[in-house]
């Protein structure tokens, strides 16, 4: 019984990491589905909202719902600035050139983080309703994992719904599938791309302030997820936001489960497995087939 | 009859629902000079990527000098003695034109494995290039990267390529496209004086250059082969000109 | 009408060369330079020369095979624990330590080439991330062999041919280093200027081409990445025996993104863009980073962007431009 109850609590954890990894990866699928550039810097702008939000809670005194929003808010809009200056610079190069500037990208937000707040690593101190344990017979889970779990949800179903039902997500779908036919058909791609860049930002800034309490925060936090974040982009195929959502999920919980129960060999299961699932399927599992 | 040269076979490809080839039949005697027309969309270049291997085809076979060729990869199709020419050139931008020839000459002769030698005393590929280069007019581009070729002389260079293969049969997918007249005379000089040994098969839409080149022609539409003759029955034929000019309103 | 003999050199001198000139002599000038000017900085110098190797290795799978890679530190790391494991079990004798590891980085990219290589682009480079990534979490694990997170260390390093023993002040391992460097700078000269040279070449630039040609891409591609691993983890086992310690930081993202500064600063294609590159940032990286790191970062990171903008072709580049305005001819890949 005890073996079940910490199942069900690392199954939690795995979910809620797994959901903090998906909210994450967002905008960098878009981004390289829709304009394939691949952003390295992306993993930043999650580290950016994480001390934003951080900042509001613990000097503003801004509840966690609304701290989270105004970091949100404010990642987008240093994303939409970059984009219109730094990435523009990025959009001119091939691959290897775009890898390289963003990881410069990336590097200069480290240091700058630095700066202003050295490289001591900071976590969201949580209001009390959230830092207890919410107790189910046997089973205790972090409520502030549920908290997570919920919001998450919310918000992807809310991305769902934009892409769905809305005529932007119809065009950013078409956009998707295939850029220069879009642009054909009259769908201003440029200008749909900067907007969903900056949303994608606004999401990573989201992320990394909710997920900060148990992904504390410093400078390096931007290169530190970087690499997890690009096996679910990769794995679950580039431009596929449910894809996404299922390599995340998938990522997630085998790494926590893995790290464990098989705790000698740690993060091996999981780079493994996904060596394995880039070569069956280069284009991503989940990704639709062709294009 | 002697063994053809290349044999497609009730060639068909689909992608999913889509099909783009269907039961396609092509015979070519060696030596012989055949032209593939039709208008955009119809296949054409799609079974040119058949016959090479870079695509697979959903149904039929493929032979080469009596050989089938279905299921080898590309390098080995053209070991065997096929070669190409894309619509767009298919070249090394970076590399000068001597060492885009180079190449060519060094992979039929199985020199591109070599780590141990210097390049520059292999002089059976580079007298080779040199040879070529010079038959052709081109030796004056010898030292030019390909990149800062006009487009012409880039067709040039990349039918320069596929000659140093010294291949059997060569497909040729729109040798003239996008060329002016006096590019598309040097282009068309330098097909009919090809060794007549030599199999040809070359994809047009420029009918000055078919007409003057091609003994037998096939017409594909939507993926199918709509006809095939001799090219005054091709002319001729009424259903060809219907396919070009469109059906006509009225009757 | 040009003779024969005349259109053949025509062509000769259409390759691009890397022949053997003046330019070669003067990085052992600065070798020799350093040492009697300032013997102080001879283990700095020797840690350039173990970079300038790296990235020599990394430039033939980068900069003329095309290969995008995240990963190459594996090989450094393979290299410098093979050489490490070496010392401690089988013999403390330097030159087939440097073997040992050189095989052992061959043998890796025998193994991992036909698998990555399959793919390109954006994939090859999370490959090659990921099996870098690997190595480093299987190297953490498997503490009894490697040491885990404290490493390989204690172990003796032997006199090199028996006679030149290491001594503290960095002597011996300066000019063991500086010769390796050499043979493997000749190395990389002779591949470049063979058949096989060319062949990459025309890989990196157009491979369906080549598959036109007859050429079976996937093949030499995997030649070619085991030649570059064998030589990155030369680099590693250099750097094992010179510093007499191997820890796992041979292995992290943060050494394949370092050398791929060094070389993308110095420029790819060219083998000098590495003994620049390396040289530089290895140099910056010890006066900068010992100051402050974080302001390192910062300035490595505006470099980065700006050099990709403005100097894709890294100072290489810069110089052959400033070379062709003053007249004199081209000679890289």
């Amino acid at each position: 019984m005890k073996l079940t109850a910490t199942a069900l609590a690392l199954m939690v954890d795995g979910v809620a990491y797994a959901m903090i990894l998906f909210l994450m990866s967002v905008g960098l699928t878009i981004t390289l589905g829709v304009m394939r550039i691949a952003n390295l810097a992306h993993c930043g702008f999650a580290m950016i909202g994480g001390y934003l939000g951080f900042m509001l809670v613990s000097k503003a005194g801004f509840g966690v719902i609304l701290a989270l929003i105004v970091s949100a808010a404010g990642t987008m809009v240093l994303g939409a600035a970059l984009e219109r200056t730094v990435y523009r610079w990025v959009y001119t190069t091939g691959e290897l050139g775009q890898i390289l500037m963003t990881i410069g990208l990336a590097f200069v937000m480290i240091a700058s983080v630095n700066l202003v707040y050295g490289n001591d690593m900071h976590a969201l101190p949580l209001p009390s309703s959230l830092t207890e344990n919410m107790n189910f017979g046997a089973v205790s889970i972090s409520a502030y994992r549920i908290f997570i779990i919920v919001v998450s949800t919310v918000i992807a179903g809310v991305l769902w719904a934009i892409l769905e039902y809305t005529d932007y997500g119809a065009r950013l779908r078409a956009a998707v599938d295939n850029p220069r036919m879009a642009r054909c058909v009259g769908i201003d791609v440029p200008r749909m791309f900067s907007a969903t860049f900056a949303g994608g930002c606004g999401l990573a800034g989201a992320a990394g302030f909710l997920g900060s309490p148990f992904l504390p925060l410093e400078p390096f936090y931007a290169l530190e997820y970087l690499v997890p974040i690009l096996m679910v982009v990769a794995v679950g195929g580039l431009g596929s936001l449910k894809g996404s959502f299922l390599a995340a999920l998938l990522l997630g919980v085998v790494d926590t489960l893995g790290r464990y129960y098989v705790p000698a060999l740690g993060a091996f299961v999981i780079y493994l497995a996904v060596c394995a699932l880039l070569l069956w399927r280069p284009q991503g599992v989940f990704a639709r087939g062709g294009a | 009859m002697s063994v053809p040269a290349l044999e497609i076979d009730h060639v068909s490809k689909s992608f999913g629902a889509l099909r783009v080839a269907r039961e396609v039949c092509l015979t070519l005697a060696p030596g012989a000079r055949h032209a593939l027309i039709g208008p955009n969309g119809a296949g054409k270049t799609t079974l040119v990527n058949l016959v090479t291997g870079l695509l697979q085809p959903s149904g039929g076979a493929i032979r080469l000098d009596g050989t089938d060729i279905t299921d080898l990869p590309p390098e080995r199709r053209v070991a065997l003695g096929l070669a190409r020419t894309f619509q767009i050139s298919s070249l090394f931008p970076e590399l000068t034109v001597a060492e885009n020839v180079a190449l060519a000459f060094e992979a039929k002769l199985g020199h591109d494995r070599q780590i141990v030698g210097r390049l520059r005393d292999r002089t059976d590929i580079i007298d080779g290039t040199a040879a070529l280069l010079d038959s052709l007019g081109l030796l004056a581009l010898a030292p030019r990267p390909v990149t800062d070729l006009p487009y012409g002389q880039r067709r040039l260079v990349e039918i320069a390529l596929v000659l140093a293969l010294a291949p059997k049969t060569l497909l040729l997918d729109e040798p003239a496209a996008g060329l002016a007249s006096s590019d598309r005379n040097a282009v068309l000089d330098l097909l009919l004086r090809l060794p007549s040994a030599l199999t040809i098969l070359v994809i047009e839409h420029d009918m000055s250059l078919v007409f003057r080149l091609a003994d037998r022609i096939t017409v594909m539409v939507e993926g199918e082969v709509l006809v095939e003759g001799a090219p005054a029955e091709i002319r001729a034929n009424p259903a060809v000109r219907d396919v070009y000019l469109g059906k006509r309103s009225h009757g | 009408m040009t003779t024969d003999a005349q259109a053949s050199r025509i062509v000769r001198d259409a390759f691009s060369r890397h022949p053997l000139s003046w330019i070669d002599a003067l990085p052992w000038v600065a070798v020799a330079g350093l040492y009697f000017a300032a013997g102080t900085y001879l283990p700095l110098g020797t840690q350039v020369m173990i970079a300038i190797i790296f990235a020599l290795a990394l430039d033939l799978a980068l900069g003329f095979g095309g290969i995008a890679t995240l990963g190459h530190a594996a090989f450094f790391g393979l290299g410098a624990y093979a050489a490490g494991l070496y010392a401690l079990d089988i013999s403390t004798e330097p030159i087939s330590g440097l073997v040992a590891a050189g095989l052992v980085g061959g043998i890796g990219g025998l193994i991992a080439g036909p698998l990555v290589l399959r793919t390109r682009g954006l994939t090859l480079v999370m490959l090659t991330l990921a099996v870098a990534t690997l190595l480093h979490e299987l190297a953490n694990s498997f503490k009894s062999v490697t040491g885990g997170a404290d490493g390989l260390f204690g172990y003796k390093i032997a006199p090199v041919f028996g006679i030149f023993s290491f001594d503290l002040a960095g002597r011996t391992a300066y000019w063991y280093g500086a010769a390796v460097m050499a043979v493997v700078f000749f190395l990389c000269k002779a591949l470049v200027n063979s058949p096989f040279g060319l062949a990459v070449r025309g890989i990196r630039e157009n491979q369906v081409r080549m598959r036109m040609l007859g050429v079976p891409v996937i093949s030499r591609l995997v030649m070619l990445y085991a030649i570059s691993g064998a030589l990155a983890a030369v680099a590693g086992g250099l750097s094992a025996q010179v510093t007499k310690l191997v820890g796992l930081d041979s292995l992290t993202f943060t050494l394949s993104g370092n050398v791929l500064v060094m070389l993308i600063l110095g420029g790819t294609g060219s083998l000098y863009g590495a003994f620049l590159g390396a040289t530089l940032f290895v140099v910056l990286s010890d006066r900068a980073a010992a100051v402050d790191p974080f302001n390192w970062l910062f300035a490595v990171g505006i470099v980065l962007i700006l050099a990709v903008r403005y100097a894709p072709q890294g100072l290489v580049g810069l110089i052959e431009q400033l070379a062709a305005r003053a007249g004199w001819g081209r000679g890289r890949a």
